[in-house]
């Protein structure tokens, strides 16, 4: 027992959930993830679940500072999606979440690449009946892109992995660095699921069109994944300085204009994303410790802010703020969730993305990037105003929309609750939260400097808002799509494949109507010699043989006289 | 899902008081502002000792934010059926 990885008590205790009904089956949902939580903590740091396969000696569980954070906080989101899902009755949905968490833990305790190669591919299959699971035609199109992508960067990662043993004769995931051809496709396999920019509109792309409860899943676990995934392996990559920079930048321009709320908040996920990858580019031990701080942070509130947002399907049926506004008046306890939710991943002082964002401006500072801390300061200012502001303010708030509904269901406000407890417990007791974090590097997060700074950004991005809110220039909320990196493959490539398929068509029509021409003359030549006509099997009347037979005899007769 | 019409008032729907908490915001921002002389500040960059740097900062990167997000609306937003068309 004591070298299984958590991950595989979530993957086989998932096996047990169809043949359970009603309450006992509600009771051990919950209780899965909180044996693996035991299991985890009873966990020693070391190598463990070692086995020897075709030759290659895998390691299945290596437990540091580094893998049990991000176990902690999987479960922890495991745990959560769990509760608030409970309502359901949907066992395929149920199955999958818990397959698809079992499968990150795994790949994030895995000490080898083909383990983690193997549970990478678990999450890419389980996670997309999660998009399947809504039943729409529109949600079984993007499940399907969706798993494209997905193992399209397993396929990259396993031909990573493959050019890097057959260099360096190593699976060990360690430091990696993009130091040669294998390390690169593994970089790019990494990239792809962590959202890199014009990697990443999957994302966007799928997220919202997930159920209501499997949206909370799919936020916590892949990209995360992709972010351990780089700390181990690309810690200190200058290249990744620049990329989450970009990161964190264009998708605020998406989130400001887009209609889907849901959709904002993948959006702003991606955003959140780039922090942790500038965090992990910077390298030192404090952008690092700030890098997987804001992994856990922002597992915690993003999946606060799709629960609140899910809350809001749920019960009204839209998530399109277009057609929202004054819930507050029917579900006010999810729009104090969703404010909590809005508050830390603005980064508010005594909330938990304050904590851990301040380690990766600092480090940033501290390091000299002052074109990134520039980039990283408008993108957080940015972040308050589409994912702080817009979010609870068009659903919530705005105007009246005349929309009535109940709360949402009681495990929901549970979930959400646990989830806002944690968000402010981070806030408040940073230090406790600290030492959790794989560096021991002193830090104070609340100093007069900080706080300041942080709360002159976050009121004056309000301050912004409001007063474009009340000139009518901000941009109202419109029905509409917006074109994203996936039209090239959505749009372009189509209409590639589409006229491909039409230049196909017309050159196999006109090589079909040479051959039919001249299968046609064939025939009738064949027709001409064998037919019911032909020269050859013409039937003769009797007659005609009796005359030739009498002609020859005659003839014969005429060669003998003479 | 739709409102009676005696169902009860809000003190949010009366707009005076919606304004009495956008004029108490405006105040509180200046506050804030102000408050700047008496931070020190220990950054690297000189950018930051520039006098409410954090303040006006954010303020111009949420309008230059919006701004250019209403340009990018009208280069790539469709209709909202574009691809299932």
């Amino acid at each position: 027992m004591a070298e299984v990885s958590p991950g595989l008590i979530l993957i086989v205790g998932a096996l047990l959930v169809p043949f359970l009904r009603g309450r006992l089956c509600q009771v051990y949902l919950v209780a899965l993830s909180m044996v693996a939580f035991l299991h985890l903590i009873s966990l020693e740091n070391g190598a463990g679940g070692q086995m020897s396969v075709l030759g290659l000696s895998l390691t299945m569980l290596r437990v540091d500072k580094l893998s049990s954070l991000f176990g902690y906080v999987f479960l922890i989101a495991c745990f959560l999606a769990t509760i608030y899902s409970l309502h359901l009755r949907d066992k395929i949905q149920h199955v999958s979440g818990l397959v698809y968490a079992g499968g990150a833990l795994g790949a994030v305790f895995a000490g080898d690449l083909v383990t983690l190669f193997i549970f990478w591919e678990v999450t890419a299959i389980a996670s997309v009946f999660l998009i399947f699971a809504a039943r729409s035609h529109q949600a079984y199109r993007a499940g399907m892109r969706y798993i494209l992508v997905q193992v399209g960067s397993g396929v990259l990662l396993l031909s990573g992995v493959l050019l890097h043993y057959r260099a360096t004769g190593s699976l060990a995931f360690e430091h990696l660095g993009l130091v040669s051809p294998g390390t690169t496709l593994i970089f790019l396999g990494f990239g792809i699921k962590a959202a890199f920019p014009l990697l990443h509109s999957w994302l966007e792309d799928a997220y919202p069109e997930a159920t209501v409860t499997g949206t909370v899943f799919l936020s916590a676990f892949s990209t995360k994944l992709a972010i351990y995934a780089l700390a181990r392996g690309y810690a200190g990559t200058e290249l990744l300085v620049p990329i989450g920079a970009a990161m964190t930048a264009f998708p605020i321009f998406y989130a400001v204009i887009e209609n889907d709320l849901r959709r904002v908040l993948a959006y702003s996920l991606n955003n959140q994303l780039g922090f942790m990858v500038v965090g992990i580019g910077v390298g030192t031990e404090l952008a690092l410790n700030g890098a997987v701080a804001h992994a856990f942070a922002h597992i915690i509130y993003k999946a606060l802010l799709f629960m609140s947002m899910g809350a809001v399907l749920y019960r009204v049926g839209t998530i399109k703020g277009s057609e929202l506004g004054g819930l507050y008046k029917s579900m006010p306890w999810t729009a104090v969730f969703c404010m909590v939710g809005a508050a830390s991943i603005s980064a508010f002082p005594l909330f938990s993305g304050f904590v851990a964002k301040s380690m990766i401006m600092s480090a940033a500072m501290k390091e000299g990037y002052l074109w990134t801390w520039l980039i990283l300061m408008f993108a957080s200012a940015g972040v308050f105003h589409h994912a702080g502001i817009k979010i609870p303010y068009f659903a919530f708030f705005a105007h009246d929309s005349g929309k009535r509904c109940a709360e949402a269901p009681a495990n929901m406000l549970v979930a959400m609750a646990l989830a806002a407890v944690l968000c402010i417990g981070i806030g408040v007791l940073p230090l406790w939260f600290m030492s959790i974090l794989p560096f021991e590097v002193p830090y104070a997060v609340y100093t007069l400097d900080h706080v300041v700074g942080q709360m002159q950004l976050l009121l004056f991005s309000a301050l912004a808002f409001a007063i474009l809110m009340r000139t009518g220039i901000y941009p109202p909320e419109l029905p509409s799509t917006n074109l994203d990196v996936d039209w090239f493959y959505r749009r372009l490539l189509l209409s590639w494949v589409n006229a491909a398929g039409r230049a196909y068509a017309a050159a196999f029509d006109a090589l079909a109507g040479i051959a039919k021409g001249a299968l046609g003359r064939l025939i009738g030549l064949l027709r001409d010699q064998y037919g019911p006509d032909g020269r050859v099997t013409r039937t003769q009347p009797a007659g005609a043989m009796v005359f030739w037979i009498t002609a020859l005899l005659g003839a014969a007769l005429i060669v003998n006289f003479i | 899902m739709t409102p009676k019409p005696d169902e009860k008032k809000y003190w949010l729907d009366d707009r005076r008081n919606v304004d009495r908490l956008v004029y108490g915001f405006y105040v509180v921002c200046a506050v804030i502002f102000a408050i700047d002389v008496f931070v020190p500040k220990h950054g690297p960059f000189a950018i930051e000792h520039l006098f409410g740097f954090y303040g006006w900062y954010g303020f111009v990167s949420c309008v230059a934010l919006v701004l250019m997000a209403k340009v990018l609306r009208r280069m790539v937003m469709r209709g909202e059926d574009y691809y299932d068309g």
